[in-house]
């Protein structure tokens, strides 16, 4: 155990059991994943993406490339998680990834053997011979070595939640700055939200010995936390990562609320927030750098930071024999920490000839402190050595298991380029900051590149002053404390040479330093072909502790400055996101909402089958016992509407009111024909255009008043029609003196057809006259019925005497109950869409697959709707040459020339002799049916000419399913062309 | 993005229907085709503030003019189409 | 792999960076996919070689690096079927022709249909491209589950009623396709010329164009040929064309590698989601445009869980892999939904535009039939309905038809 005996902010009466690869150990309440593994002196936590090489953990943050795990089992399992944030939990199952068998024997680290093939972009150029080899042998080996963990390929079984949060300033980060800035503008009465990536408050407080005020940094962040949690104004959130920046100062975030799996997924694992914040302060801290050397991937080889983390927050020493290579002040700091923490510190190796003033103590401690010296290789499978070089040339060979590495601090900006701008380079800091930031935002702290303590909470105080005032409040007085004022120099080295070993600038994705120089020998020198050709920065971690390294190594090797060279733009999310907490509850059957209509329980009741019709639910058929198959069941139903009578709830259909002295005049714009002569009391078919002449809609227009109309749209298009009709309102004849109002919702509406239709009808509505002279057809009524407006239209879209009542939705159902029993003595059946669809093709009616947004009124067979005498929407377009072609195919009728032979919908349709060419496709079938009226198939076609082609034959052809055969072009009306029937 | 409604406030884009550059007019309805052609078919598409239609269709049900850079999506004006003087 | 073998020191640059020169018999403005592919098409089926790609950035930077990698030929309209075909069989011996490894990966693209109206037009799609020489497979709700058992059917929404495959779609490695071009054409002796921005059009005084004016100069061409998609309305511009096109902002989207989990491309039917697997084992996905005119290659979060929400309504087991990192492309969104491959009415400009989703798996073809426009001033025979003037004549190519509103397509 490196478990250290006293100290650390674990709770050591709470012990937690877990597995990592199947063994048991043992960690503390407080642990990471990660800290329990070093506690535990488990130093192999994972294999390197491309050559399988044995990686320890680096980080103690969001920002660890190596330490990837699959966490849990089964459907829960969670694969690439972070150990470092993954908070521990009894019964935590863990388990290493990317290695076969186990990870300390892994087949496919021989990987490094071929390592001089497969450096930057070697699949490009290799894998290519011969031909067949690459998709037959090459890349399936590639796919199945390829990868991190695995899913389950089971349904996620936890649920996930979405919240909108709006305040005055989003603090992201809880750190000194952070709570800095969230206490200021809280006092000062701020809607504040401050979200906190660890489930603890007080950031690098947390990992450092630091005083403030005379407290430790835990002492002071908790109380701090105290304060704030005591003001109704402000909201914590820990264990929340803020990911991304959006348009109109919206953050998107997410809380991890339950990482371990809730019985019963009775509460949300993780929750979406939305966060619109009026101002922003970025206090986000920063990420330490590696250096880059030959060897620096071996298990042992950890941020200086990092072991400040695990020894000061966790008390679990990373190793037992210590050494620090380091380029900054705050190196040495960690190097004190392991001295503090009795951890035997054989030398500090900084590249700086003078030594910070730090080095004194250490150094009466025995401690070797080594300037102007680097680290240039390391040794053992696991760290055992490491070999220095002196300024002057001589190398030393220091025996250790751990060495903390520092080259120099990488603000955590990342969320500031969401917005596309671009971070720039300080020369001053050695780092990159932000330049412009995204309206209401600004960066404070170690964010800002102010890296010392007192200086970030200064900073961070200045930065929620600045909200308060930016708000218009009253400026308040900054606070101060006291806090020791840290050395911050670094001196940035971007590469130590003459080391044998690889040195690696990605760890998870094994780009080194010599893939970068292949990349740019080969001409990839912007750092957006860097990062493709190498995948530099492209890993789970995306380069939060490569990138800037890389850049740099890049910028030398085309000699230019870092500042030219640049860097690349942060894309959201900061941190890997889980899928499920973006699509919150909208899943599976929950993806969208259902629509149901007011009779739906009806027909449920009645052993309806139902069909998606957009977002509704419609009753598609109504099986009886004993019937073999749905199509005997709809034939059934077609035949009973056809001889008796039948009931179909229609009420997904669009309805809208057009009012207003205009409304006839606009409507004469909406509809090719005309509408503004409809006589009171009458319903008139009305086709639809898009203004590029292709048709949008059809529908019924009931004239109820000299200035009432009301309209109805096909199911799918009641939206559109109703964005249509106001676009041509409000935008374009914005004169006109026209209301419309959807009431899609407001009626139910049922179509009674068949002929005994009327019978019905006269048993439910004893006090309506239908007589067809009071009622004819396309005739409509409004009346009362239980009290209550309703409205009847003579209208029929099966060929039948029909008639549609209309009632409010809340009679809906009691509706259909009183239709269905008066309809009993006559042999009522309901009949759900696929009769309907049967009978609308039996009288040649176009619906969805004909109005399928490529077709045009003459294209349909209604051209000689099209009134030459009036403008309308789509008028003009409608002349184009193109669609004025005679050759369009167009709405004509099918018959099988052998009776028996079935017409599927899809086919397309070639002339009777020759080989099927691409050329000679004389069109297809949109929608089929068998006839019960025919005893046959019959079919909607669109053929070119169609209409002048009665009578010829043409070939199907749908090799896709096999149908062969020939077919006749007849009329599209099957049943009753004379329409005598509809007029009973 | 939230868009400044006239009549609903600030409100998340989705709640609303985009329809492009408001610029274009429709021709009187004895223009030639070809304006017909230009009104419908062509943009200028510009890189910068633009003028444009969106329609809040899961509120007020007014199509609004909206003017927005199109690099930046920052929006800096909001008007009721019906009211919008071109 | 000699090279391989000697440690990497004699690796040359993939492609010469040249200085522009002051004429050219073309220039190609564009240094993305199609701009790269109509440069090599030039010069290695034309033999024309005096050509120059003139890119504002670096080659690559734009469409052709940032989509989904999707490569398939499964269009209706005979205005496309003949033009996507061919262009997957150029994919299909890209490699060779190039030298390069673009990985393509022909593992199958399923369209998955949920009713019956969409099945029986995917029956008319699947027959056209057969009639087209082009490979179709109608597949039922038991044969999609056989080949893909992870997804939705137990508790759909919109149950999964089958789906239109083609074996031989599948996706590329989008950078590579770039590089390899580049490489090639470059090979070749065409000059690629980064970092240079066009700033206008040179003309003569029938206004007839004659080169271009660029932040590196003047450079004079007896053609110029555009191919900006994203930003075609602004070059267009610049001689004063007004096209047929907004530009529109699409988000793509990747999650953390994973073990190899989803065989081929798979669509939605009921929603615009689109998902295949990387060969690094990323899953790489997108959905809809963001719907607004955009020029900022980045997008909003309503799309970014509407997408998300396609994803968990079609394979429930996504929820657990996290998404890695999402970016913006900027479309070009034609009014039909079909791109333009057509002299401009200006003499000497040509115009390779409107490609919408579509510009990724088009590289090959689109280059292929620009290239052959350039060099012989007429349209190739797979790309004849690709003409500007199709908006006037009414002879209109819509795929989807949604009609003259660009988001919708």
């Amino acid at each position: 155990m490196s478990r250290l005996a006293k100290g650390g902010l674990i709770d050591r009466g709470r012990p937690l059991g877990f597995t990592f690869d199947g063994r048991a150990y043992q960690g503390f309440e407080g642990d990471t994943l990660a800290s329990a593994l070093v506690a535990n002196d488990v130093r192999l936590v994972g294999r390197s993406f491309k050559y399988h090489r044995r990686r320890g953990l680096l980080t103690a943050g969001g920002e660890e490339p190596n330490g990837i795990v699959t966490i849990g089992a089964g459907a829960y399992a969670e694969p690439n998680t972070r150990a470092t944030t993954a908070w521990l939990h009894e019964g935590m199952e863990a388990v290493s990834q990317n290695r076969w068998p186990s990870l300390a024997l892994d087949v496919l680290s021989v990987n490094q053997l071929f390592a001089p093939i497969f450096v930057a972009g070697f699949y490009y150029k290799t894998f290519m011979w011969p031909k067949s080899f690459w998709e037959k042998l090459y890349e399936p080996a590639i796919r199945r070595a390829a990868g991190l963990g695995a899913l389950s390929g089971r349904p996620d079984p936890d649920s996930y939640d979405r919240m909108h949060g709006f305040c005055d300033l989003l603090v992201i980060g809880g750190g000194p700055a952070g709570l800095a800035a969230a206490l200021v503008a809280g006092r000062a009465g701020l809607r504040v939200i401050l979200a906190n990536e660890d489930a603890r408050f007080g950031g690098r407080l947390l990992s450092e010995r630091q005083r403030i005020d005379g407290q430790s940094g835990p002492e002071w962040a908790g109380a701090v936390e105290e304060e704030l949690r005591a003001l109704p104004n402000v909201t914590l959130l820990a264990r929340t990562l803020v990911f991304g920046v959006y348009d109109g100062c919206e953050y998107g975030a997410v809380e991890r609320l339950a990482d371990q799996p809730v019985a019963g997924g009775a509460k949300p694992r993780q929750r979406l927030w939305k966060i619109e914040a009026r101002q922003a302060v970025l206090t986000a801290g920063a990420i330490e750098r590696p250096l880059v050397f030959a060897g620096n991937d071996r298990p042992g080889v950890m941020m200086a930071s990092a072991i400040s983390t695990y020894v000061n927050r966790f008390a679990a020493a990373p190793g037992r024999r210590a050494a620090i290579f380091t380029t900054t002040d705050s190196g040495w700091q960690a190097a004190a920490d392991l001295v503090a923490a009795g951890v035997d510190l054989a030398a500090v190796i900084d590249p700086r000839p003078d030594l910070p003033a730090g080095a004194e103590t250490l150094m009466r401690a025995g401690v070797d402190c080594l300037g102007g010296a680097m680290v240039r290789e390391t040794h053992g499978r696991n760290l055992k050595a490491i070999t220095v070089v002196r300024a002057d040339g001589r190398t030393r060979r220091i025996e250790v298991d751990l060495l903390g590495v520092s080259g120099g601090w990488n603000p955590s900006i990342g969320i500031a380029s969401n917005l596309g701008a671009r971070p720039v380079w300080s020369d001053a800091l050695a780092t990159f900051l932000i330049d412009r930031a995204p309206p209401g935002l600004r960066a404070a702290g170690a964010a800002a590149g102010r890296f010392g303590l007192a200086d970030a909470l200064r900073d961070g105080a200045d930065a929620g002053i600045a909200a308060v005032t930016a708000l218009g409040r009253t400026t308040p007085t900054p606070p101060v404390w006291r806090s020791t004022e840290e050395d911050t120099g670094a001196a940035p080295l971007w590469h130590v040479p003459g080391g044998k070993a690889k040195a690696f600038v990605d760890f998870q994705h094994d780009v080194t330093d010599a893939d970068i120089g292949l990349a740019a020998r080969e001409g990839f020198v912007s750092v957006e072909h860097l990062k493709r050709y190498t995948t530099l920065g492209m890993a789970t971690d995306q380069g939060k502790t490569s990138q800037v390294n890389g850049h740099a190594l890049l910028a030398a090797a085309t000699g230019k400055s870092i500042a030219q060279a640049g860097t690349i733009m942060a894309r959201p999310p900061y941190l890997p996101v889980a899928i499920g907490a973006l699509a919150g509850h909208h899943r599976e059957a929950d993806y969208r909402p259902v629509r149901l209509t007011a009779a739906h329980d009806w027909a449920v009741a009645r052993g309806a089958t139902f069909v998606d019709a957009g977002l509704w639910r419609r009753p598609r058929w109504f099986a009886r016992p004993g019937e073999h198959d749905w199509s005997e069941t709809v034939r059934r139903e077609a035949v009973a509407v056809r001889s008796g009578v039948g009931v179909c709830d229609v009420s997904t259909l669009g309805k809208i009111e057009v009012h207003g002295p205009d409304a006839g005049l606009l409507l004469d714009r909406l509809y090719i024909n005309t509408m503004s002569t409809l006589p009171l009391g009458k319903a008139r078919y009305g086709v639809m255009l898009r203004e590029d002449g292709i048709v949008l809609d059809d529908g019924t227009v009931t004239r109820f008043g000299p200035e009432r109309f009301y309209l109805t749209t096909t199911t799918a298009n009641a939206a559109k029609v109703m964005q249509h009709i106001d676009f041509a309102r409000q935008v374009i004849w914005p004169e006109l003196d026209v209301q419309a109002a959807s009431v899609s919702e407001q009626w139910s509406t049922y179509a009674v057809a068949g002929p005994r239709s009327r019978d019905v009808l006269r048993t439910v509505f004893s006090d309506l006259s239908l007589d067809d002279s009071a009622l004819p057809f396309m005739g409509a009524h409004e009346f009362r019925w239980q009290g209550k407006a309703a409205r009847i239209f003579r209208v029929s879209f099966s060929g039948e005497r029909a008639y549609e009542v209309a009632v409010p939705a809340l009679l809906g159902k009691a509706l259909m109950e009183a239709l269905f029993e008066a309809g009993l003595p006559y042999g009522i059946v309901p009949y759900g869409t696929e009769a309907q669809t049967l009978m609308r093709i039996e009288k040649g009616h176009a619906a969805g697959p004909e109005l399928n947004g490529q077709t045009s009124a003459a294209d349909l067979g209604l051209g000689r709707m099209m009134s030459k005498k009036k403008d309308f929407i789509g008028r003009a377009l409608s002349e184009r040459p193109g669609m004025a072609d005679p050759d369009r195919p167009t709405l004509v009728g099918l018959k099988p020339v052998r009776s028996t032979d079935r017409l599927p919908a899809g086919a397309h349709l070639m002339p009777e002799f020759g080989t099927p060419r691409a050329a000679d496709d004389q069109g297809w079938i949109s929608s089929s049916t068998f006839s019960p009226s025919l005893g046959h198939w019959i079919a909607i076609a669109f053929v070119r000419n169609g209409p002048t082609r009665i009578g010829e034959r043409l070939r199907l052809y749908d090799p896709l399913r096999g149908a062969e055969g020939l077919v006749e072009i007849c009329s599209p009306v099957f049943v009753d062309p004379e329409g005598s029937r509809v007029r009973g | 993005m939230r868009i400044p409604c006239p009549y609903c406030g600030n409100r998340d884009s989705s709640e609303f229907s985009y329809r492009s550059d408001a610029a274009p007019v429709r021709p009187a309805a004895d223009a030639p085709v070809a304006a017909f052609h230009d009104y419908v078919y062509l943009r200028d598409n510009p890189a910068g503030p633009i003028s444009e239609h969106w329609y809040h269709a899961a509120g007020c049900r007014a199509w609004l003019v909206v003017t927005r850079d199109t690099r930046t999506h920052e929006i800096s004006a909001a008007a009721i189409a019906q009211e919008f003087v071109r | 792999m000699r090279n391989a073998l000697s440690g990497h020191k004699k690796w040359q640059p993939a492609w010469r960076d040249a200085a522009p020169r002051e004429a050219y018999d073309i220039i190609i403005v564009g240094g993305g996919g199609h701009g790269l592919a109509t440069a090599h098409y030039l010069a290695s089926v034309h033999g024309i070689t005096n050509v120059a790609v003139i890119e504002k950035g670096w080659i690559g930077g734009g469409n052709v690096g940032r989509n989904t990698t999707i490569v398939r030929a499964n269009y209706l309209l005979e205005g496309n079927e003949p033009f996507y075909e061919w262009s997957l069989r150029l994919w299909e011996g890209l490699e060779q022709d190039l030298n390069y490894n673009a990985m393509m990966s022909q593992r199958g693209v399923l369209n998955l249909f949920h009713s019956d109206a969409q099945r029986d037009a995917a029956a008319r799609r699947g027959n056209a491209m057969l009639l087209h020489g082009s490979d179709a497979e109608l597949l039922d709700r038991d044969a999609v589950r056989k080949l893909a058992p992870f997804l939705n059917f137990d508790s759909a929404r919109f149950p999964i009623e089958g789906g239109l495959l083609q074996r031989r779609g599948g996706s590329a490695r989008h950078d590579a396709v770039a590089w390899g071009y580049a490489r090639a054409a470059s090979g070749r002796g065409v000059d690629i010329i980064q970092n240079c921005e066009v700033l206008g059009f040179l003309r003569d005084a029938r206004g007839a164009v004659t080169g271009v004016e660029t932040t590196r100069g003047a450079i004079r061409a007896g053609k110029v040929g555009i191919a900006v998609a994203g930003n075609s309305s602004r070059v267009a511009g610049m001689a004063g064309l007004r096209l047929p096109i907004e530009s529109h902002v699409l988000q793509a989207f990747v999650s953390e590698a994973l073990k190899p989990v989803i065989p081929g491309v798979i669509t939605f039917g009921a929603a615009h989601f689109y998902i295949s697997q990387s060969d690094k084992g990323g899953l790489v996905f997108g959905g809809d445009v963001d719907g607004y005119n955009s020029y900022a290659q980045r997008g909003n979060l309503p799309i970014v869980e509407d997408t998300c929400e396609s994803a968990m309504a079609l394979m429930p087991m996504i929820g657990r892999a996290r998404l890695l990192r999402s970016w913006g492309g900027i479309m070009d969104m034609s009014m039909d939904g079909s791109p333009i491959i057509d002299r401009a009415p200006v003499d000497g400009l040509y115009v390779n535009a409107g490609w919408c989703y579509g510009g990724f798996k088009a590289t090959p073809a689109s280059g292929w039939c620009f290239a052959h426009l350039l060099a012989t001033d007429r349209p190739h025979e797979v790309a004849t309905a690709y003409r500007l003037d199709r908006f006037a004549t009414g002879r209109i190519i819509d795929e989807k038809g949604q009609g003259p509103q660009p988001n919708l397509h």
